[in-house]
């Protein structure tokens, strides 16, 4: 059985000029130790995805429906304060900006001690033990020092490194990681993906990685969802996905990015450009929400929203022309 | 060989700090200490480092945003480091600016055909207001944005359209060099493939010499002509596009280039995973500045401070695993 699975996820935002539909009916599932990366362009749906899962949505504006069931459970139904529970818990959340989640006027060892304090009930003494060894491990030089200083005194790096720590301190059965390392160098980039690797290897953590680097992707995930406009386009592993991409938009992912060493085996060619912009989500979308967008697009795709069909083993994708597609790729 | 457009001599910027809250004492952030380097009419050099190496503050100093604290920039022959404001007027228009955020430096009260107007009144560039609309519209066109976007505001365009006004704003001026200060690093993938097309193109159309200041080591890879690799606040490394990805020498390159993940499942890659963090710029370490987490770090890298040397026709290497090579600066 899977360790989470989404079904028919649907979190609208009610907004002066209508309501958005962030995430219009997307399903999905995560087995146990498994990393799945989601992918796709700026306000597509992803980070209200994960919210959504950590039930960290406002509402008002926000609405979630559908069912997100994780270890049998439905979030959705739980109380709040069973949800708190989970949140930090089973299920734990790196965000992309280190400094929103992490409490200015605390020490970095206080915030990991108190995590560690309500979730694994450990004494104080214990706590500060753990937050010292979980310095060392996510590669923080003088942890012993460092659990004493606050989160501005600390180098971009070292927050996210911290809020790392906090996110993996209680052992989650799931972690989710948008944009992790972002706004990190390629040098600490390397540290994080390999820490994250070996905490999964060691806890057997499962994985959701947002991400927009297709090269951390690749190296990191087992498979990949591509979201384009609140909707998921395309499933597939990610051997299958980067080999063969069914779904125009992620053809047209593929081909935007440069692949380093192109100037010396003589692939260096023009870069692929995706014409025109994303649908507006506040208003409806008849047919296929790429069509603006697709060089395939025909009076079928402008009238008929295609639906997920299966392209290969554990492979679908959305579009009326994918085989077409595949060829064009 | 003639005249490179651009030459930076030994180019220093240390900004002071107060060392502490009741502290009388200043000290330094060395953000930029001793960097040389050239560029050609037409050609791309990119910048690549860590966060804080001084990228940025070197695009500055070449902008003149600030005095620097020693060396030379020399624009075309003519010192600007210096230059009385008079001369130093043509310079500015010389040399333009794209920055990373196109959200925070478009004024959002102006409208784009005021935006792109300024500087063309500011350096004299239009003959009557006729020739003024068809220099505002010809910009429109090189940079592929719709004329009728010249009413607009900036608020009313998307990240990558904003970039563009940017980068049509910079060629307003005519300049001959481009500062593009990570440019292209805060677009979304799809945008950022159209942004650095259009750079290509308007470098091959004008002639443009372009700085291009980023993290982004694929993009780099696919854009430039050379590379310069910064490690606080030096150069350790400057060459070819080829040497740097197929051999580059300098420990530090060689890790930089091992963590770029692929976008290959399943490709074998060692990265070398670099211990400890970017030592401060406020007290950068002794002898050989990437000492404190080189892997192949001995003795004298403590002590003695590796200078640039030649390790090949265009390509110079400062570290004392490169001994044995004659030692000189790179306009040599
Ligand atoms: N005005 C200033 N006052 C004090 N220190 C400064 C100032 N501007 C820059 N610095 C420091 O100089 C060093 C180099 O900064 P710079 O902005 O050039 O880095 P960069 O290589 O462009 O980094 P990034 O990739 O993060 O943009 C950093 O340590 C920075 O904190
Ligand atoms: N609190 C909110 N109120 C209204 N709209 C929101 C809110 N949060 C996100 N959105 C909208 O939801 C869409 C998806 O956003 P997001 O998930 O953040 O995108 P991304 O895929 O880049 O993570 C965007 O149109 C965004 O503007
Ligand atoms: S259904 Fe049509 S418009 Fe949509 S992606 Fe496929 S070909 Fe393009
Ligand atoms: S001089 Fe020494 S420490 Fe510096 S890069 Fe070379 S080997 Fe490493
Ligand atoms: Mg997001
Ligand atoms: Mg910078």
């Amino acid at each position: 059985m899977a360790l989470l699975e989404v079904d028919n996820l649907q979190t609208h935002f009610r907004t002066p000029g209508g309501i958005n539909r962030a995430v219009d009916g997307v399903s999905f599932h995560v087995n146990e130790g498994e990393t799945l990366a989601i992918v796709g362009e700026s306000g597509c749906g992803k980070s209200v995805t994960s919210m959504s899962l950590m039930r960290l949505i406002p509402e008002p504006p926000g609405r979630i429906a559908g069912s997100i069931r994780f270890a049998g459970k439905d979030l959705l139904k739980l109380s709040d304060r069973e949800m708190r529970a989970i949140r930090g818990n089973d299920i734990s959340m790196i965000f992309q900006e280190p400094m929103t989640s992490l409490n200015p006027v605390l020490t970095v060892g206080r915030q990991i001690r108190e995590t560690l304090m309500i979730h694994q009930g450990l004494d104080k003494q214990a706590a500060e033990a753990h937050a010292i060894e979980m310095l060392t491990l996510v590669g923080i030089p003088e942890p012993g020092r460092r659990v004493r200083e606050y989160p501005h005194q600390l180098s971009g790096g070292m927050r996210q490194r911290v809020m790392i720590a906090i996110a993996l301190a209680c052992n989650p059965k799931l972690l989710i990681a948008d944009e992790p390392t972002t706004a990190l160098d390629v040098t600490i980039q390397a540290q994080i993906l390999k820490l994250m690797l070996d905490l999964k290897r060691r806890v057997g953590a499962a994985i959701i990685l947002i991400t927009h680097d297709l090269g951390v992707v690749a190296e990191i995930a087992e498979r990949v969802m591509v979201m384009y406009a609140g909707r998921k386009v395309e499933e597939a592993p990610v051997a299958e996905l980067f080999r063969s991409p069914r779904h125009p938009y992620t053809q047209g992912l593929l081909g935007a990015v440069p692949r380093l060493g192109s100037s010396l085996t003589g692939t260096a060619r023009r870069l692929a450009e995706i014409p025109g912009q994303v649908p507006d989500l506040r208003k409806p979308i008849v047919g296929c929400v790429f069509a603006g967008r697709c060089a395939l697009a025909t009076d079928l795709c402008r009238q008929y929203a295609p639906g997920l069909e299966e392209k290969g083993p554990r492979h679908i994708a959305a579009c009326h022309y994918s085989a077409k597609g595949a060829v064009a790729a | 060989m003639s005249l490179p457009l651009l030459q930076v001599n030994d180019l220093k910027k240390h900004f002071p700090v107060k060392a502490g809250l009741f502290s009388r004492k200043s000290e330094f952030v060395y953000a930029v200490d001793g960097v040389s380097f050239e560029i050609a009419r037409g050609e791309t050099l990119s910048l690549v480092g860590e966060s804080g190496c001084g990228k940025s503050t070197v695009g500055r100093a070449i902008l003149r945003l600030f005095d620097i604290t020693a060396g030379q920039v020399i624009l075309d022959g003519q010192r600007i480091d210096d230059a009385a404001p008079s001369t130093m007027r043509q310079m500015r228009r010389r040399v333009q600016v794209v920055f990373q955020d196109p959200f925070s430096s478009l004024n959002p009260r102006m409208r784009v055909r005021d935006i792109l107007a300024e500087p063309i009144r500011n350096f004299g560039l239009a003959k009557s207001a006729e020739d003024l609309e068809v220099r505002l519209t010809a910009l429109m066109d090189t940079v592929r944005l719709p004329r009728e976007a010249l009413n607009r505001r900036p608020h009313e365009f998307s990240g990558g359209q904003r970039q563009r006004i940017g980068i049509a704003r910079a060629l307003a001026a005519e300049p001959e060099l481009i500062v593009c200060d990570e440019a292209v690093s805060a677009l979304d993938v799809s945008v950022k493939a159209q942004i650095v097309n259009l750079l290509q193109d308007l470098q091959s159309e004008f002639g443009l010499a372009l700085l291009f200041i980023s993290h982004d080591l694929a993009i780099v890879e696919h854009m430039t002509h050379r590379v310069a690799v910064m490690y606080l606040g030096k150069i350790v490394e400057v060459a070819p596009r080829r040497e740097i990805f197929a051999a580059p020498r300098h420990p530090y390159t060689k890790a930089l280039l091992s963590a770029v993940p692929l976008p290959e499942p399943g490709a074998q890659r060692n990265p070398i995973i670099l211990k400890g963090d970017v030592p401060s710029p406020i007290n950068p370490p002794k002898g050989c500045r990437f000492h404190t987490r080189c892997p192949l770090v001995f003795d004298r890298c403590r002590v003695e401070e590796p200078v640039l040397r030649a390790a090949g026709a265009e390509q110079w290497v400062a570290c004392h695993l490169e001994e044995g090579a004659p030692a000189a600066s790179p306009e040599g």
